[in-house]
């Protein structure tokens, strides 16, 4: 579903992948505010609902996910990080919806990485204490390995972000390229195949792209 | 043989041959994780009681080693879909 808007003769073309995103997140907001109301009316001294109950499973494993991979004092970063592992995994289970999802166009993706590389850099920036300790960071071990070091530092996001757009690409591409091939009879093919590709695979990309943005962010201290 | 060919298609046909070459390198990724693979259920018969552990670091290493794979796939989805190289005709 394409967008195309017109202002003052100049066309603007927006892609079903972008179209898609606001639909993930209008979704995503909505059951936020839902899950938000009704937390607030939860009485303390009762049964809680079963409903209440996922959610304090879920909120509680990610809470230890992000203690055992940055420590007790990043605990600040869980709410971030259950962010970025909701969108993504709603994103890559949005390709079940038979749209395209929004995780196979790269700039959803590469947002998504500089997101978490400007955080790394704003964190390590403000742990190293001062502009003369984040510059010295990267002169360590020896000062010839500073371009090494700064090289290193920049393909963080550019391998964070393709790395989720080239498996959630890939598989879209071969799901589509079956589709067209077999016609009619897909989806005795393809049924299984989604399993793969949509929810296997997409869970596991969420879960990689979040622990590995945890490392970059959590992984410069100490 | 080479007459009848336009130069648009010539460049496609090699585009293709090319996305084909490059998707070579999905050799290196599918040995390396067959490795970590290999030695993470070495490493769960000897201490079965850390599993979730074993597998969690497993998978994130074997993310990392797919990272070349993904650098090929995207440079054959580019050359095939984006065709960068008909613009220099």
């Amino acid at each position: 579903m394409e967008v195309l808007i017109q202002i003052g003769g100049k066309e603007i073309f927006i892609p079903d992948t972008i179209v898609n995103v606001w639909f993930v997140a209008i979704v995503l907001i909505v059951f936020a505010l839902v899950v938000n109301s009704k937390m607030k009316k939860a009485k303390l001294d009762e049964e809680p609902s079963n409903f209440q109950l996922i959610l304090e499973v879920a909120v509680e494993s990610i809470d230890n996910l992000v203690k055992t991979t940055m420590g007790e004092q990043n605990l600040g970063f869980a709410p971030y990080i259950f962010t970025l592992i909701t969108f993504i995994m709603a994103s890559n289970l949005s390709g079940l919806l038979g749209i395209t999802a929004p995780t196979s166009d790269y700039s959803v993706t590469i947002s998504l990485a500089l997101i978490t590389f400007v955080l790394s850099q704003y964190w390590n920036f403000k742990n190293s204490g001062g502009l003369l300790g984040y510059l010295k960071g990267y002169t360590e071990p020896m000062a010839l390995l500073t371009p090494l070091n700064v090289i290193g530092d920049l393909a963080n996001p550019i391998s964070l972000s393709f790395r989720l757009f080239g498996n959630v690409m890939g598989g879209g591409i071969i799901m589509g390229l079956l589709y067209s091939a077999l016609g009619y009879f897909a989806p005795i093919v393809t049924a299984p195949l989604h399993i793969y590709f949509d929810i296997f695979s997409g869970v596991l990309q969420s879960f990689i792209f979040t622990m590995l943005s945890m490392i970059f962010i959590g992984g410069k201290e100490a | 043989m080479l007459q009848g060919i336009s130069n648009e298609a010539f460049v496609l046909g090699c585009s293709a041959i090319g996305a084909g070459i490059a998707m070579i390198a999905g050799l290196g990724p599918g040995i390396g994780q067959g490795i970590a693979a290999g030695k993470g259920a070495e490493a769960v018969g000897r201490q079965p009681e850390a599993q979730g552990d074993i597998t969690r670091t497993m998978l994130l290493g074997q993310a990392v080693a797919e990272t070349t794979g993904i650098y090929s796939l995207v440079i054959a989805i580019i050359l095939l879909f984006v065709r960068p190289l008909l613009a220099g005709l």
